[in-house]
């Protein structure tokens, strides 16, 4: 991380910090942030009290399942939020200026220029008759007023920067392939020079080698660009390979967080430790799954106490009645769950395979 | 749990991939590895030489003359058999001509040449009704989507009995009505009565493909193609329906061509993985062995970029191989060999002659001129930049 900050400021120079910015705040400080949807006059808590930071030039990936609430975290710190959910609590602080109550006029000056997102599925986030170049230049247009001829000659340089030959920027979406979509879609997010890209599932739909493209790709724009990264994704793999910290949410909650080199080799969380065993492993020569009984609760009536235990094998009974508080251990890897609690050595209590799948023998 | 065969039989022991175990609950003996030449008792399916062209539709300019017609080739000339009782991972990326093998395989895409041999009878070119109604009750299929395979607007247990409906294969109401619980059961959904008359928005994304699961159970089938059945899926209920297919294979003697993309998976799943690029097979035999002792670059390529959730150790990331752009498309196959343009070995021969499949032993085989005589292959290059240099902005 020290080796990628310093290198960066070699190759970009310092950005410039929005007027309002606090002199030593962190880049990103999200407290406590509560995002609830409205749904046929109940309320569902989607986002119910995650913090978070990110530092200059780090990776940060946030996983978990469908309804976990990473995608509602993600669009919340730039109040992309569809029309029926709302902030209701914490605060998202990008360098100290607290962008969770600004307006959505005010938050206008904050995207693009400094949080940019790329989404899933480029294919339907593109403007199908627009050409990719005039596409990536149109930010630049509006966001940092430059002309339009030479907003196209910048995004024919993010072209090249993200792989794509120059020439290629005169296509329209459906003239280039899926990889190259997508690229083109990491251009776009890089038009206004943001401090934070957000990539929600940025490799999802794409085959394992053009994945291993993007992220490769996306590791050496951190390194070069000094950029800071959030993954959004249900993939794991994604993470281990490109984030510094990794942030597994679980209904709504974190449920673990921490380096991902401690979290993924030593994890303490019951369901972090399923999720990972539910992944086939080819390079850790693991052949068989975890099962996971169950589903993620109905978050409009969320179980008291932790969420996970009804699912959990280790469960106790102070588990279903109290929230475990969240308890940073030496490591930095931060856990919010009774088996761990304040005061405990924090080292990883193995949870027993309920039952696997694999091939006969492997699983003994 | 002893679903798993792959090591059952006589040269598919000791190929280092897992502990062998002879006499698996599923496999008859002698499954598994190369069964013997000429013995085809086992045999649940055989494809010989399948092709499956598509003319590209002509636009308005098609019609001048001397213009050229391209036709994709989405599968090439592939040979493949599965065994009762054992799990086929056809592995591919997209383009691979994967999915249209098993379309072809369930009769929803005619074949341009080639032959499907379905328990020792020819059903290629099957007319008679009543066979047909026979093939499509002992192989049926389950597709990716769960959400666009049910009706929203038809309970549970009348989208299980549809295929007893359309095929009219239930005597009595009481005798539809008995198989579609039994089949809601085996599939895991119980209590069965309350599921049959759920609908599928009362659902969640595991249970829908559950009951598509059961909607396959009903016909009682032999061989169920699956075409990346859990990919949607989110992990911890995707092993739960992983879980329940292997059961099934062992409670009903199942037979199962699982297509996925996902190289991790079959190895997990199936006894025996083919590999596909481009309508061909590059690389087919037992799951561990393929894995573990790769004899095509391609197959090596894909197991060095296979998602892992261990984080990479310094200087770890450059023994993977990110193989250079995307796959070409069907309509331009390279000469050849079809991978040379992106293979990292490649050498003359690979780029005027298409290779084989050559046989490596322990019943596995690679379509790759250095595999012949059962060589392995040699230690990869030092891996090139993937992407062309780039210009920093505002440098």
């Amino acid at each position: 991380m020290t080796i990628t900050a310093s290198r960066a400021a070699a190759e970009r120079p310092p950005r410039k910090l929005p007027r309002l910015a606090v002199e030593g705040a962190p880049l990103l400080e999200v407290v406590d942030l509560k995002t609830h949807f409205k749904l046929a006059g109940e309320v569902v808590r989607a986002v119910d009290g995650v913090s978070f930071r990110l530092d200059a030039g780090e990776a940060l990936g946030i996983a978990g399942e469908s309804g976990c609430g990473k995608t509602t975290t993600a669009l919340s710190l730039v109040k992309l939020l569809p029309a029926n959910a709302s902030i209701v609590g914490g605060s998202i602080r990008l360098h100290g200026i607290d962008l969770a109550t600004k307006s959505d006029t005010a938050i206008r000056r904050y995207r693009w220029r400094e949080i940019s997102i790329v989404f899933q599925g480029a294919m339907n986030a593109l403007n199908p008759v627009a050409r990719v170049r005039d596409q990536i230049a149109e930010p630049i247009v509006e966001r940092l007023g430059v002309d339009g001829r030479a907003a196209r000659r910048r995004a024919g340089e993010l072209l090249e920067l993200v792989g794509i030959p120059k020439a290629r920027g005169s296509a329209y979406p459906h003239e280039l392939s899926g990889g190259m979509r997508q690229r083109a879609m990491i251009a776009m997010a890089l038009a206004c020079d943001p401090a934070i890209v957000i990539g929600d599932e940025p490799t999802t739909a794409l085959d394992v080698m053009v994945q291993a493209q993007i992220l490769e790709l996306l590791e050496r724009l951190r390194e070069r660009l000094g950029l800071s990264l959030i993954l959004i994704t249900h993939d794991l793999s994604v993470i281990a390979e490109t984030c510094d910290r990794v942030l597994i949410m679980y209904a709504g909650r974190v449920a673990e967080e921490g380096p991902v080199n401690e979290v993924f080799i030593r994890p303490r969380h019951p369901y972090t430790q399923k999720l990972l065993a539910a992944f086939p492993n080819i390079q850790a020569d693991r052949r068989t799954l975890d099962v996971i009984p169950g589903s993620p609760p109905d978050l409009r009536t969320p179980p008291p106490g932790c969420r996970f235990a009804p699912r959990c094998p280790m469960a106790m009974a102070v588990c279903t009645e109290i929230v475990p508080p969240e308890v940073t251990f030496g490591d930095r890897v931060r856990v919010a769950c009774h088996l761990y609690p304040e005061g405990s050595t924090g080292e990883p209590i193995p949870v027993p395979a309920a039952a696997t799948v694999g091939p006969a023998g492997a699983e003994a | 749990m002893g679903v798993g065969s792959e090591a059952a039989g006589p040269s598919g022991a000791g190929s280092g991939a897992g502990p062998a175990s002879a006499g698996s609950v599923v496999a008859p003996a002698g499954a598994g590895g190369a069964a013997p030449a000429g013995d085809r008792s086992d045999e649940l399916l055989r494809i010989e030489g399948l092709e499956v062209h598509f003319p590209i539709r002509r636009g308005a300019l098609d019609v001048l003359p001397g213009r050229h017609r391209d036709v994709v080739r989405a599968v090439d000339g592939i040979d493949l058999t599965i065994r009762r009782g054992e799990v086929l991972g056809l592995v591919g990326e997209s383009g691979s001509g994967k999915t249209t093998t098993g379309r072809v395989v369930v009769k929803l895409t005619a074949p341009t040449a080639g032959r499907v041999i379905f328990d020792g009878r020819d059903v290629t070119d099957l007319r008679d009704r009543a066979a047909l109604r026979d093939y499509r009750q002992r192989v049926q299929v389950i597709f990716q989507d769960p959400y666009e395979t049910l009706n929203p607007k038809q309970s549970i247990g009348d989208f299980v009995a549809e295929p007893l409906d359309v095929n009219g294969l239930a005597s009595s109401p009481e005798d539809r009505r008995r198989r579609v619980l039994a089949a809601l059961d085996a599939a895991g959904l119980r209590p069965a009565e309350d599921f049959a008359r759920r609908y599928p928005h009362e659902l969640s994304g595991g249970q829908r493909q559950r009951v598509v699961i059961a909607g396959v159970l009903v016909m009682g089938p032999e061989l169920v193609v699956a075409d990346e059945p859990v990919s949607m899926l989110d992990v911890s209920i995707r092993t739960e329906l992983l879980r329940l297919m292997l059961d099934l294979r062992v409670e009903r003697g199942l037979t199962y061509l699982f297509i996925t993309h996902d190289l991790a998976l079959a190895w997990v799943l199936a006894d025996r993985i083919a590999v596909m690029y481009l309508g061909r097979i590059m690389e087919i035999g037992p799951a561990g062995q393929v894995i573990e002792d790769p004899h095509n670059p391609y197959t090596r390529a894909l197991v060095s970029v296979s998602p892992t959730t261990t984080p990479p150790a310094a200087g770890e990331r450059a023994q993977r191989t990110i193989l250079v752009g995307e796959t070409p498309d069907a309509a331009h196959i390279p000469t050849g060999c079809r991978f040379h343009p992106r293979c990292p070995l490649a050498f003359d021969r690979c780029r005027t002659e298409e290779p084989p499949l050559f046989d490596v032993g322990g019943g596995q085989a690679a379509a790759c001129w250095l595999a012949e005589g059962g060589r392995s292959l040699p230690v990869l290059p030092p891996v090139p930049a993937t992407t062309p240099p780039e210009a920093v902005p505002g440098a």
